[in-house]
């Protein structure tokens, strides 16, 4: 069986739910894969030994860049899905604010130790696929999977 | 048996590892209670400033993938009344029906997906027997027709294209809806189903506090003023002044207070509130299960949740009967101006408050989203549940599962609904 962890970093989670959706006409996956890490289908803390991690949203903080860089060390596959984790967009917009509302959100970004600049994830670690989209378009994700699913037979 | 217990839950977020539970209990007694949210910021209030307000239904969408269709629907009304666009009564209805989509897809979800295992007893669906499938298996059916109706109401089920300022992109054709309105009358029946077993579910725990929903006469979810439980009718225009933004110190995310007191949104709200103005279908194959609300039982909000989804489909196949005709869509002319916007997520009122300049940039947003206004309720349950766990002198995992089970009643945004706790006892 595949094993599996689907990860949401900065971002509207709104990629996860188009999973969701997509498990409507594909209720074999259940079956078919091993969810080792899924918030969103059960209890997740151990995430190692994967053979494909998703990625969902952007790197934005100190501890975002161990986080992905732990997920990179645990997988053979890293896939990002969706605009966030592909380009940093639109989580990132503050990398596009002006000296203003830069000033304006500054202490936040202190306190939270978010980074200076908001990174996509190929900015951090090296990434072996990517499903565009803002949510991801459904039918490159279906491909990608059905690659993976015949690549780890 | 009082107990001295200290507990820290880490990962309740809807983003996740990024929050918080500090428990700390002397004596049966809770001292110091702390649910700390972050959810990697992502300056929304900041972002939307100087953007064309047309754009804005689009960029505000991105908050939530879950609610989207509730962000963008809201983003639209505030600028339309920034802008003064009068939508055609047409368009209204076609954005109620987009609205009932979501209901049905995002209560589905909750419903089967997350408070399904609760109810089971099992730590997630991958974990039932094949008999327990079955139920999954037919939500992922009765979440299949809402995603159907998504698609051809809004383009797509998360982020959609053709809902905009003054119009909509598209209207419903003759055989789509004629399909769509057999896939909702197929799945009417489970929807029956799923409500008798969330009736039939004995959790409970009662609470005391106001229940606050938005108004309308027809239970959609685009709402006029405001009302709460004591009957107080509240203006949108005056939101401000009874409803308190309170900064929690060591929460990344806020609170809110009505007139200084604790307050809940969401399904059981709508329904303690409105009950009378559901759909007369759903009033009359409901009618056994309704007499629960009005209910201080936050659990019977899946059971509000349920008889929801039934309401959205019935009022779905009842405007999927209508006739549509392509209309031009208001030009809006950009001017300077100030709008309101008074939406119901699935998970509670939404409020977005805007100011545009003469240029038509958005000078000021001010969002106001369910699950902040929820946080200070969920707190002090949170409280009374463990004082009363210890009092019963409960395991620790008994202790964390049971709040575990509380938070998801309150149907937070996706990660917090599903099984997110990761508790470090000290
Ligand atoms: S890419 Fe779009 S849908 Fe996906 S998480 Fe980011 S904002 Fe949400």
């Amino acid at each position: 069986m595949l094993k599996v962890g689907i990860f949401s970093f900065a971002g509207c989670e709104g990629c996860v739910v188009e999973f969701v959706e997509l498990l409507n006409d594909h209720q074999d996956w259940l079956k078919k894969i091993d969810f080792k890490y899924a918030k969103i289908l059960k209890k997740s803390e151990d995430f190692t030994g994967l053979d494909v991690a998703f990625i969902e949203g952007a790197i934005v903080s100190e501890a975002d860049v161990e986080r992905i860089k732990k997920i990179r060390d645990s997988c053979k596959k890293l896939v990002c899905i969706g605009t966030c984790a592909t380009m940093g967009q639109p989580a990132g917009q503050r990398n596009f604010f002006n000296d203003d509302l830069k000033k304006e959100v500054q202490f936040l970004v202190d306190r939270f130790h978010q980074l200076p600049k908001v990174l996509s994830v190929k900015e951090v670690v090296k990434v072996d696929a990517e499903v565009q989209g803002c949510p991801m378009n459904d039918d490159a994700f279906v491909k990608v999977l059905n690659g993976l699913l015949e690549e780890f037979k | 048996m009082h107990r001295d217990l200290d507990i820290t839950i880490d990962g309740v977020s809807r983003i996740e590892g990024h929050a918080s539970l500090e428990l700390k209990v002397k004596q049966g007694v809770v001292e110091d209670l702390k649910l700390s949210v972050s959810e990697d910021k992502r300056f929304y209030t900041q972002a939307v400033r100087g953007k064309n307000a047309l754009n804005l239904p689009n960029i505000t969408s991105r908050i939530c993938g879950t609610c989207s269709y509730a962000h963008l629907l809201c983003a639209i009304e505030s600028v339309e009344n920034a802008l003064n666009v009068q939508p055609s009564e047409q368009t209204v209805i076609l954005r109620k029906l987009a609205a009932y989509s979501m209901i049905i897809r995002d209560h589905a979800m909750h419903l089967y997906l997350f408070s399904l295992p609760d109810a089971f007893g099992k730590e997630s669906v991958l974990e039932f027997s094949e008999e327990e499938m079955k139920w999954v298996n037919e939500g992922f059916r009765v979440k299949k027709a809402g995603n159907t109706l998504s698609t051809m109401i809004g383009g797509r089920a998360v982020h959609p294209t053709s809902l905009a300022v003054g119009g909509v992109a598209s209207i419903p054709k003759k055989e789509d809806s004629a399909r769509i309105i057999h896939d909702l009358k197929e799945v009417r029946p489970l929807v029956l189903k799923i409500i008798e077993f969330f009736y039939n579910s004995q959790f409970s725990l009662k609470q005391n506090t106001r229940y606050v929903s938005s108004m309308n006469d027809d239970f959609s979810y685009l709402g006029s003023s405001i009302i709460d439980s004591d009957g107080e009718v509240i203006q949108k225009s005056g939101f401000m002044d009874h409803f308190f933004r309170v900064v929690i110190p060591y929460s990344e995310a806020v609170g809110y207070e009505l007139e200084g007191k604790d307050y809940v949104v969401g399904a059981l709200s709508r329904m303690n509130l409105k009950k009378k103005s559901l759909h007369r279908d759903t009033l009359k194959d409901a009618a056994s299960f309704l007499s629960v609300f009005p209910s201080n039982n936050i659990f019977h909000n899946n059971l509000a949740q349920a008889i929801e989804l039934l309401h959205a489909v019935d009022s779905s196949i009842e405007i999927l009967q209508m006739d549509f005709r392509l209309e031009e869509r208001v030009e809006p002319v950009l001017k300077e101006g100030e709008g309101i916007g008074v939406v119901e997520a699935p998970r509670g009122l939404l409020y977005y408050h805007v100011k545009t300049g003469a240029d038509g940039l958005i000078k000021d947003a001010n969002l106001v989203i369910p699950t902040s206004q929820n946080q200070i309720r969920m707190q002090m349950d949170i409280k009374q549940l463990v004082e009363k766990l210890i009092s019963e002198d409960k395991e620790k995992g008994v202790v964390e599962m049971e709040i575990e089970k509380l938070i998801r009643a309150y149907d937070p945004c996706m990660s917090c609904a599903t099984h997110f706790l990761n508790v470090k006892w000290i």
